[in-house]
């Protein structure tokens, strides 16, 4: 069969708006599971029970469920709960979030606990209470260990976002789905997303490993 | 909280949803378990081609890892799904739409060659953490290098792998979700045709969910024993 790459061409603009959909949602998912994560991870470090084992459980609850479950989850239940039709985006977004807290929070509480623990105790020794020490003092050195994971999840994040296909959100690959039912052109417009994500994730990648380089060179 | 919905848990055991959730669960764990297995021979042999001294194979190894991880498992089983099949010869294109379970075939090679990438990546890093002084030791007895790997190497670094092996599973095993995209009826295709079906969200999710948790509880439970019991002496036990 010929090939007819003229179709990117011709459909470009209607795939970026697709691919800047996915951006979005990838960089609004990790704004708001980060900070979200950060707190799970204090919770389930905590010393007090009432916070510690509830965390716990949510973080194992939501790890061993595939992402594309979690996001029928909340299609299903965002408009029960409320009582009114969300978007697509606000309810895929919601499932994002509380499905990558809990990466984040693995993340997170793995990072703090690579911090010595005589820094909690002398920052403790000194005065401070448990959250100003653990802002103050383990939270940033704990954040330098785990920048290159936290850049790894992002793209894990980006290539997440491909999932809110299922619901039919206009991410990038219901973009490039959409135009192949009216093109018929499938091979030329999926090996072209395939390529596109490609670069992206790799770029990431990339960027992590160097993220890793520089880490371990600081130890 | 005033939920408008009430509740049927009864439903889940009359056919046609306890038809659909049973052949679900069968599907879901025949289709993590093949891939899986798949998964680690590939990715066993692609590890070990990036620990070779021949650079083309490195740089080949390499090339696979970096392609089948930066590319989305859904974006690569539509590929496989709706691309692959058309860039085959005219004659293999029919025989291939002629075979029986083209969706379930279609999903276990998008998911195997997946993994493969990732237990690849985890068989590298379990090599790499092998103390040089074993390579060392195992040569000054005399062994080959093949003896080597497999009367060394192997064995030890198996049983350091046990722990991510097992994560790679649960990985397989809550990937093949995905497959639910290509028609393929696994456990949360099945609570989807149920959703629609009847309007049970909340009861069908609820099963696939149960489904998902119960095996992740059972590898945890499974390969904390098999760690155990397979600890090698001397090193620092997980707790």
């Amino acid at each position: 069969m010929g090939f007819d790459w003229a179709v990117i061409q011709d459909n470009l603009p209607l795939l970026m708006r697709g691919l800047w959909n996915s951006v979005q949602l990838a960089a609004i998912t990790v704004a708001l599971s980060f900070p979200l994560g950060c707190v799970v991870a204090l919770g389930r470090i905590s010393p007090r029970p009432w916070l510690r084992y509830p965390a716990t459980i949510l973080v194992h609850a939501l790890r061993s469920n595939p992402l594309i479950l979690i996001v029928f989850w909340f299609f299903f239940l965002v408009p029960i709960l409320t009582g009114r039709p969300v978007g697509d985006f606000a309810s895929v977004l919601a499932a994002f979030v509380v499905f990558f807290s809990a990466y984040f929070a693995e993340i997170v509480r793995s990072g703090i606990q690579s911090v010595r623990r005589g820094q909690l105790d002398a920052a403790l020794s000194t005065g401070l209470t448990y959250a100003q020490a653990m802002h103050r003092i383990v939270l940033p050195q704990a954040l330098r260990s785990m920048m290159p994971s936290l850049a790894t999840e992002c793209v894990i994040v980006f290539q997440g976002t491909t999932i809110a296909y299922v619901v039919g959100m206009r991410e990038f690959l219901h973009t490039t789905f959409l135009v192949t039912e009216r093109t018929m052109r499938p091979v030329e417009l999926y090996l072209f997303a395939a390529l596109v994500y490609f670069v992206v994730c790799l770029a990431g990648s990339l960027f992590a490993r160097r993220l890793e380089g520089k880490a371990g060179r600081a130890r | 909280m005033n939920l408008n919905y009430e509740f049927n848990w009864g439903m889940l055991f009359i056919d046609p949803a306890r038809g659909w959730i049973l052949d679900g669960i069968a599907m879901t764990v025949a289709l993590s378990l093949l891939a899986w297995t798949v998964a680690l021979a590939i990715g066993t042999a692609i590890g070990s081609m990036r620990m070779t001294r021949s650079r083309w194979l490195r740089i080949l190894g390499g090339l696979y890892v970096e392609v089948f991880r930066n590319v989305p498992l859904l974006v690569q089983l539509f590929i496989w799904f709706f691309v692959f099949p058309l860039l085959l010869p005219r004659d293999w294109m029919m025989a291939w739409n002629g075979l029986d379970h083209v969706p379930f075939l279609t999903a276990l090679i998008g998911l195997s060659l997946y993994m493969a990438a990732r237990v690849a990546e985890q068989i590298r890093s379990g090599i790499a953490a092998i103390p040089s002084g074993q390579f060392a030791a195992a040569r000054s007895t005399g062994l080959s290098e093949f003896q080597l790997y497999r009367h060394v190497i192997a064995p030890y670094s198996f049983r350091v792998m046990i722990p991510a092996i097992a994560s790679e599973f649960m990985t397989t095993f809550k990937n093949s979700a995905l497959a639910l995209t290509i028609g393929v009826a696994e456990i949360t295709y099945a609570a989807r045709s149920i959703e629609s079906w009847a309007f049970r969200g909340i009861e069908a999710f609820t099963v696939a969910s149960a489904t998902y948790m119960a095996t992740s509880a059972f590898v945890v439970v499974v390969m904390g024993w098999l760690e155990r019991r397979l600890r090698i002496p001397g090193l620092i036990a997980r707790r």
